[in-house]
């Protein structure tokens, strides 16, 4: 199949409602290529994990239905589906030794003891816990029970593996080691993951495609620069990094540009979203973007700004001004020779470029994390 | 409470160094505070049990009445009748007895050792007063032919003995022939053992019973969404709350000839009337009863291992290809394991002592062990028999809960 154009995975049109009345999964359509690392992000209640189990077969959609290698998987029960799954909580058997977990999905399909044996080495030695087969889940620390989870996942073989916040349960350090643990592994083995959290960070570092998802729906798919750098919806821009919103009104479109009217001023920037002249917009300009100007002239947008407070933080400086009748906008400045004259209360002269500055869906003042 | 200051001693590097004293201020009030629970746990608990212990091997009533007669029997060689000296002792030691009322104690004693004793022992004495002197032994074997056999001036002399295995004897249908080994009992008088037997195969019956009925129903419990747990568990635990008499009581309704389960059975036809199902008074009602009254002991301790359990583990084990009867056989039944000795040795240890029940349901064929042992306390005043069968019975939970100890640990236990 590699290659040849059709997806590995497909959710066509997939809605999941457990009482009929709210959906929590809203007519999903997605394709997951081979081999990707593919992330589904979202707050909570956005559906992700729901999104998952489907595909791992413990939940059922109530429309639509899931693809995998192009036949139909709606009637397979999970253990007929040969797809890997690493469980929020671990899900280790704590009855079992660490080799007798790893053995178990190789017993239950009836591979002889040998053969076992040296897969279950093969999977240890692939996480790096050569030596740990004898010690019992409760033995281990959080970072290994993790590797453990892992290896038991792929110790069979599987295709498609799936993991459900795997690294919810891990403090920081132990979590970023853990997400480019996962990434060598996924890299050396080249299974096709689906990965569920909430963390837009850990999305960004470990994915090759990013599934941002809102109230069941997703809002953009997209590489992790894409979706930084161009974000097709509001709550993406917001949701991935930081992110300066304006709300204001369309006065003109011209091409691409469109001149927005926000708290007095008029902006110019790209329009993302389809919008009418006189239509509600919402303005997206990311904090590194906007530039303190020496002087007036250099730029088309151009505003006057309040500094409101200054952070420092070794190599940026963040501003926290207002502007356009707006507080809380955000303004992170390289720390080079002559910033550090700054003070909060200074006015100062901030700018952008249209390009940097997109017009997307309309937000309501004051909805945001 | 001393194991404190062994350990403070045994921590290295406190060797020279004086430690708290032991019994000082804040442990010495701790130590008061506990005394009284001690006292009381001792008073109730200990003390009637090393009584009772205490009972069924030692019971000095024969050796006090008849110190002197015992003494001469000592020298007597078991072979043919005492001389005359003995039946001398015995016959002053008689008639003071009487005047003491405890000749009553004494015969009963005696005659446990050899039925009809007793009678030989009162009549002796009532008639002995109008004899004024020797030869003793012609007019003893005068009043009561039983004076004249060997045996029981053999049976007196182990009647005696203030320490005895007589009673452990008995209790597993043994005695001691004349030639002082260990034989059984003639059939016709063995009971004990074939009722200790029963008790156990019984309190094993009902806790296989209570572990099959009791699993699903814990499970169910412990996997439903809260509020219908909740309810579930109140319907477990209202039984739990009412009076055991109750309880049993309804079963006698249900299940007795002209009872409620035979009347439907007639009524649809499944069984005539003059078929009616003998479901209480023997075996059947005291299973059915017993089973129902120690369920909550066995739903309890494996709901709350139960719940213990996430049910992420069950979809872990599917996802990892297993099987529902895989994944709940290698998965789910090796962790419920705490919970199914808890409850089973719960179960047994209840069992196996149970009273009132069959005493109610069992009619005749479904008595037990501790309805004899009651039996003895109550109307045969034989306590140190009973002391003997508690104590065998004692000896088989101890056994029990060792074997548990062994094979499952009983760290490992969760009661809940």
């Amino acid at each position: 199949m590699e290659g040849s154009g059709r997806p590995y995975v497909e959710y066509r049109k997939v809605s999941k409602s457990y009482d009929g009345k709210t959906t929590v999964v809203d007519d999903v359509d997605l394709d997951i290529r081979k081999g990707e690392f593919l992330t589904l992000l979202g707050p909570s209640g956005s559906g992700k994990t729901t999104c998952l189990m489907m595909l791992a077969g413990f939940e059922t959609p109530t429309s639509g239905e899931i693809l995998v290698d192009g036949r139909s998987i709606q009637n397979l029960p999970p253990r007929k589906r040969g797809i890997g799954m690493v469980f929020q909580n671990y899900a280790l058997f704590p009855h079992m030794t660490v080799g007798a977990n790893l053995a178990f999905p190789l017993e239950v399909r009836g591979m002889d003891r040998g053969q076992c044996r040296e897969r279950v080495e093969r999977a240890l030695q692939l996480v790096q816990l050569e030596g740990f087969e004898h010690r019992r889940p409760g033995q281990l620390s959080g970072g290994q029970q993790q590797r453990v989870a892992i290896a038991r996942a792929l110790v069979f073989d599987p295709e498609l593996v799936l993991m459900d916040e795997p690294l919810g349960a891990l403090d920081r350090r132990l979590r970023e080691e853990m997400q480019y643990e996962i990434r060598r592994i996924h890299k050396t083995l080249g299974v096709t993951v689906v990965y569920v959290t909430h963390d837009q960070q850990e999305a960004m570092v470990m994915s090759d495609r990013i599934a941002v998802l809102r109230d069941g729906r997703v809002e953009q798919v997209a590489d992790p620069e894409t979706l930084y750098e161009e974000p097709q919806r509001s709550f993406v821009a917001r949701f991935i990094g930081e992110n300066n919103r304006l709300h204001g009104k369309v006065m003109g479109i011209e091409g691409d540009i469109c001149e927005v009217f926000v708290g007095g001023e008029i902006i110019e920037a790209i329009r993302i979203a389809p919008c009418q002249v006189g239509d509600a917009a919402t303005l997206s300009i990311r904090p590194e973007r906007v530039a303190v100007s020496p002087k007036s002239g250099l730029y088309t947008n151009e505003m006057v700004a309040l500094i409101e407070d200054i952070t420092f933080l070794g190599d940026y400086l963040r501003l926290r001004v207002t502007v356009c009748r707006t507080s809380d906008f955000i303004i992170k400045i390289p720390n080079t020779v002559g910033h550090g004259a700054l003070l909060a209360g200074d006015k100062i002269l901030i700018c952008w470029t249209p390009t940097d500055c997109r017009v997307l869906d309309p937000e309501t003042e004051g909805e945001g994390e | 409470m001393s194991e404190i200051p062994e350990k403070e001693a045994g921590r290295p590097g406190s060797g020279p160094r004086p430690g708290p004293r032991p019994w000082s201020g804040p442990r010495l009030r701790a130590a008061l505070l506990v005394l009284p629970l001690l006292a009381f746990v001792g008073v109730t608990f200990l003390a009637p049990l090393a009584n009772m212990l205490v009972r069924s091997v030692y019971d000095p009533v024969v050796a006090d009445a008849l110190p002197e007669t015992l003494e001469r029997l000592r020298a007597w060689d078991g072979q043919g009748l005492p001389d005359e000296a003995v039946y001398e002792a015995l016959a002053g030691e008689v008639l003071a007895a009487r005047e003491d009322r405890t000749l009553g104690q004494v015969a009963t004693r005696v005659n446990r050792v050899q039925s009809g004793l007793r009678s030989a022992l009162t009549r002796t004495a009532r008639r002995l007063r109008n004899v004024d002197e020797g030869p003793w032994s012609d007019a003893m074997i005068g009043i009561h032919a039983a004076w004249g056999e060997t045996g029981t001036w053999r049976a007196l002399r182990e009647a005696g003995d203030r320490y005895t295995a007589r009673h452990y004897l008995n209790a597993l249908d043994l005695q001691r022939d004349p030639e002082g080994s260990i034989a059984f009992q003639p059939e016709d008088r063995q009971i004990y053992l074939f009722l200790l037997w029963r008790t156990l195969l019984v309190s094993l019956g009902v806790t296989t019973l209570c572990l099959l009925i009791g699993y699903p129903v814990a499970r169910l419990i412990a996997h439903a969404p809260p509020r219908r747990a909740n309810l579930l568990l109140i319907l477990v635990l209202v039984p739990f709350w009412t009076s055991l008499l109750v309880r049993t009581t309804s079963w006698i309704v249900l299940l007795q000839n002209q009872g409620v389960l035979n009347d439907m059975l007639v009524y649809l036809g499944v069984i005539g009337d003059d078929g009616r199902l003998a479901m209480i008074y023997n075996m059947t009602g005291t299973f059915v009863a017993m089973t129902h009254v120690l369920l909550p002991f066995m739903v309890l301790p494996l709901y709350s291992v139960m719940s213990a359990i996430p049910r992420v583990q069950t979809s872990a084990a599917e996802s990892l290809g297993a099987t529902p009867w895989q994944s709940f056989w290698r998965v789910y039944w090796p962790q419920t394991l705490p919970g199914v000795g808890a409850g089973c040795l719960l179960v047994f240890i209840l069992a196996i002592g149970y009273y009132i029940t069959p005493a109610l349901v069992g009619g005749s064929t479904g008595q037990l062990i501790s309805n004899l042992i009651a039996f003895h306390m109550q109307s045969s005043l034989n306590w140190s028999l009973a002391a003997a069968l508690g104590g065998i019975l004692l000896v088989c939970v101890a056994g029990l809960y060792l074997l548990y100890d062994r094979l499952v640990g009983i760290e490992r236990m969760r009661l809940g």
